[in-house]
């Protein structure tokens, strides 16, 4: 922008979705008073050592087959180096030199992708927060397993890295690895951001970006940032290599600390934990494990059930809805009408009354259910919306519901006629009309009724009754 | 032989599994010893007194209810002050630990307490294991039963001199580059380095990780051999420790003499920078392995010279980060508490809680694994270390075990170890090459100095054969008595 290429690159960090945590039996729990889910190896106590949790291994090598990362067969873990309360060892248990895994690559744009430079593991650290009495340690989060992935900086606009961000989230999400909430931290990301004269091959200073709590927050932050930076070059200033906070409220950055002078952080392999050392097997059994990742159902979406490309992209993006949405298939709907009801109605309905899908009260068969008696005719689409409403809030059954709504469709024509009677005394001019040749004029009478049926009344009938009572009148 | 009746540890075992003996009364005989003994030695930083009366009052009914009491079966034992025992306090000899209670027991302490044995209490140590004279422990001076103007050696040198003056049949120690080996052989007792990763090392408090091994020190190899088939295999807690390996008192039963033992003596260890006495007792003790039956002959390990450096680098690259936990902030002692900062907080707290040793090595390792100076050093220690390693490899496939001298001298004067760090740091030589490679080694009594010191001989064998050092220790055991003799106290 205004004669400067934008360069990008993020580090995103993965909780790996296990039980206990990467080195100690301790349980992973996003909630929990302070310091209640710590076991001595994550208060970094003497004597104590970590012992390797054999399911973040999996779920972490699952992660990099799902980005098309190389897994390596022998990599190794080390200690990173510095003084901090949130870190009761004096150092991290990271992996430096040898990583799980090397390239890999996500999409960043409709027909981008950006290069992955690694993916490695490594466990978390505590939480500070600081109070006017002091700063307070809680360790429940140390030494959570998570999976640092590390691009290239191969992103050229903000909205690049937002895509990127889906991209990660989706597969991430899909292959079981993590729930990737970057809300309640389980995916967090920093981003590199620099810029050079168009043209340039050489990359500018760059400037790490964090505390980006949302992708959205990224992007916006990368935006503010580009900007800053344009406007320091243009004025012929130079950018300074830093860390920098973003205030989401204010819209801007502040600067944190100077990178300047790179810390050293004395990696050393890790003498407590042998090189992880995995065999071909156990890779391809993690292999199977991944499943279908979103690019590969939306094109089995899209031929198995023909479904338009805006509908496979909404199925697609979270895997639950796209399992949910064959379980409702699978019940015997129409996939069309399987789809809409599911994008539509359920999923709104759901998100106004704080669950998620998993929590549904209404079952894909009873969706099904719902949809076949639109299509026989028992519930019109107006009335079909009010049952799903109450199966929502009630434990019935479909049809318990139609029936305790009173919306049976109502084709009973000795029910209609009284109804029929009392439009053409109301009416009189529309029959009038009608028989002068209007067609159009019947729709006030049909409309009558069907106010007084509550939308009741089944069309084809209420149609057949007017026009024979009208030609005998 | 009639000396060792009764205070060996399968003699006491066996006299309580019998009946013959109650643990309590052995307990409180141990008890009444140290009190009488211990305040001039100083073997002890405490008894574990009220704790070792309730096991060993346990262990009597459960004899009583006929139960099955294991192998070690109402024996004391004391531990060295940095494995972990529940509810004790623990330091390993530092003040910045002075008062961190034990929440868990360390593996190896758990297993001698499953098969019944009384823990007696914790003894004194260098400072985190640094140290080869339990000099530089920040609680009290240890001596030497021998002499009291000479050092036990060390770091185990609390653990050595409790068995040398009969505190203990046994005592718990931990190897790094030495500290059990070196402090039995100058005490006059038997001290056995495992293979790395056989005993497990939860619970033990780290000095460099790669290289710590827990061992113990008795007056024979036959019950540390006991003691070994107790506390060997796996441990989900480390994930350094090997698989299981058939016991080793089975191979010891019944061996009467050498015969078919091939025995290598490596020139580079039998003979520059050692005392002269120490290589006649060495000479000596070949001689005696010649004649009842092993066949010896000379082996080389070209790449030793390079072990002492190598082995300084590592351990002080691995002590720095192992050491780095204790800042202070969460447990342990803590400096200054009016610091302005963390930072600073931190800073006293370490500058004012290690001892000089400790801060030696700390900054070492810390120069040692720096950007610029990693590949320089620590890498190429690693280098040199897996030479050492070949070395041995090599020697083994012409020998069963590799001996030579456990210390070049005997026993210093206090205070007469040399003040330069490096020139002490060679006293090491002798032992660091087994552990560097990880190789199971031994020490055994083989006679004293013209002035009375006692002379320790060092058997080495390959990975995972302890049970041929016990071996080899324990046969000549069988034709010597130079494990049975006693300081006058």
């Amino acid at each position: 922008m205004n004669g400067y290429t934008t360069v990008i690159g993020l580090e995103v960090h993965v909780q790996l979705g296990t039980a206990s945590k990467l080195f100690s039996p301790a349980p992973v729990a996003a909630l929990g008073d302070p310091n209640t889910r710590v076991h001595y190896v994550d208060l970094g106590l003497p004597g104590a050592l970590p012992r390797p949790n054999r399911r973040a291994i999996e779920l972490a090598t699952r992660a990099a087959l799902a980005l098309d990362s190389e897994v390596q067969l022998r990599s190794e873990f080390a200690r990173k180096h510095y003084f901090y309360p949130d870190l009761p060892k004096g150092y991290q248990i990271s992996q430096f030199d040898k990583p799980l895994a090397l390239g890999g690559a996500v999409p960043c744009g409709p027909n981008k992708t950006c290069r992955l430079h690694r993916l490695h593991v490594e466990e978390d650290a505590g939480k500070l927060t600081h109070t006017s009495i002091g700063t307070l340690v809680d360790l429940n989060r140390a030494g959570v397993a998570l999976v640092e992935i590390v691009s290239e900086p191969d992103m050229r606009r903000p909205d690049e890295a937002r895509a990127f961000l889906h991209h990660l989230r989706d597969v991430m999400r899909f292959a079981g690895v993590s729930d990737c909430d970057l809300e309640l931290g389980s995916m967090r990301c920093d981003a590199n951001i620099s810029l050079m004269p168009d043209g340039s091959e050489a990359f500018g200073k760059k400037v790490e970006l964090k505390n980006l709590n949302s992708i959205k927050m990224v992007e916006r932050a990368l935006e503010y940032e580009e900007r800053r930076q344009t406007a320091i070059l243009a004025a012929g200033g130079t950018i300074i290599s830093e860390t920098r906070g973003w205030h989401d409220e204010l819209g801007e950055s502040r600067s944190q600390r100077s990178k300047e002078q790179a810390p050293d952080y004395r990696y050393l392999p890790d003498p407590d934990l042998p090189p992880l050392m995995l065999t071909e097997a156990f890779v391809a059994q993690q292999r199977q494990q991944i499943g279908e990742l979103p690019e590969q159902r939306r094109a089995r979406f899209h031929a198995q059930y023909g479904l338009a490309e805006h509908d496979v992209r909404s199925l697609a993006q979270d895997r639950k809805v796209g399992d949910w949405f064959e379980c409702v298939v699978t019940a015997g709907a129409d996939s069309k009408l399987a789809c809409n009801w599911l994008i539509e109605d359920l999923l709104p309905a759901l998100r106004d009354r704080g669950l998620h899908l998993a929590q549904s009260p209404v079952t894909p068969d009873q969706l099904a259910a719902v949809i076949a008696l639109v299509q026989n005719k028992t519930l019109t689409q107006r009335t079909s919306r009010q049952v799903l409403q109450h199966l929502l809030d009630h434990d019935v059954t479909p049809n318990e519901a139609v029936d305790e709504l009173r919306l049976g469709r109502i084709a009973d024509e000795a029910q209609l006629q009284p109804l029929i009677d009392a439009a053409m005394q109301e009416f009189p001019q529309a029959v009038k009309t009608f028989l002068a040749g209007k067609e159009k004029a019947l729709d006030a009478l049909k409309g009558h009724v069907m106010k007084a049926t509550r939308g009741r009344a089944d069309h084809e009938v209420l149609d057949r009754m007017l026009r024979a009572i009208i030609a005998s009148a | 032989m009639t000396r060792d009746h009764g205070t060996s540890v399968r003699s006491i075992a066996t006299s309580i599994q019998n009946g013959d003996r109650r643990a309590v009364d052995v307990l409180d005989e141990q008890l009444d010893r140290i009190a009488t003994v211990d305040p001039r030695l100083g073997a002890f930083c405490e008894t574990f007194t009220e704790r070792a009366r309730d096991q060993a009052a346990k262990i009597d009914r459960r004899r009583e209810a006929g139960e099955d009491l294991g192998a070690l079966a109402g024996v004391p034992i004391a531990t060295k002050d940095n494995l972990l025992v529940q509810g004790e306090i623990i330091t390993a000899g530092s003040r910045i630990l002075s008062s961190f209670e034990a929440p868990f027991t360390a593996a190896s302490v758990a297993r001698i307490e499953q098969r019944g044995a009384v823990l007696l209490g914790r003894t004194n140590m260098d400072e985190f294991g640094m140290g080869s004279t339990t000099e530089t422990s920040s609680h009290q001076q240890t001596r030497n039963p021998y002499g009291d103007d000479l050092v036990p050696g060390g770091s185990s040198g609390g653990s050595a001199a409790a068995v040398a003056a009969d505190l203990c049949p046994l005592a718990i120690g931990s190897d790094t580059g030495g500290s059990i080996r070196q402090p039995a052989a100058l005490c006059g007792v038997t001290g056995l380095k495992p293979t790395y990763g056989r005993v497990p090392r939860y619970g033990l408090i780290a000095y460099a990780s790669s290289l710590d091994c827990v061992g113990a020190i008795a007056r024979t190899a036959d019950d540390l051999a006991v003691w070994l088939d107790c506390v060997s295999g796996p441990h989900k807690g480390d994930a350094t420790s090997i698989a299981a390996l058939p016991p080793t008192r089975s191979t010891l039963a019944d061996r009467a003499d050498l015969r078919g033992v091939r025995i290598g003596v490596p020139r580079e260890l039998n003979g520059p920078g050692i005392d002269e006495q120490i290589l006649a007792r060495t000479e000596e003790a070949i001689a005696q392995l010649r004649e009842i039956g092993a066949e010896v002959h000379e082996a080389t390990l070209p790449s030793v010279t390079h072990a002492v450096p190598a082995y300084y680098l590592i351990a002080t690259s691995e002590a720095a980060s192992n050491l780095a936990r204790y800042d202070g902030v969460h447990y342990g002692w803590r400096g200054d508490p009016a610091s302005k900062t963390q930072a600073a907080m931190t800073t006293q707290t370490r500058s004012s809680g290690f001892g000089e040793e400790v801060q030696l090595r700390i900054l070492l390792g810390t120069f040692a694994t720096s950007i610029g100076f990693n590949a320089k050093f620590y890498e190429k220690a690693q280098l040199a270390r897996r030479a050492v390693q070949h070395d041995f490899d090599r020697a083994f496939a012409d020998c069963d075990v590799l001996v030579c001298p456990t210390s070049p001298t005997a026993a210093p004067r206090f205070g007469e170890s040399a003040d330069d760090p490096l020139e002490r740091y060679l006293w090491d030589a002798l032992t660091v090459p087994a552990s560097l490679a990880g190789l199971p080694a031994l020490s055994t009594p083989c006679g004293q100095t013209d002035d009375g010191r006692p002379v320790g001989l060092q058997v080495i064998a390959p990975r995972g054969h302890d049970d041929r050092t016990l071996m080899v220790a324990h046969v000549l055991q069988r034709h010597t008595d130079h494990h049975l003799r006693r300081p006058q106290l």
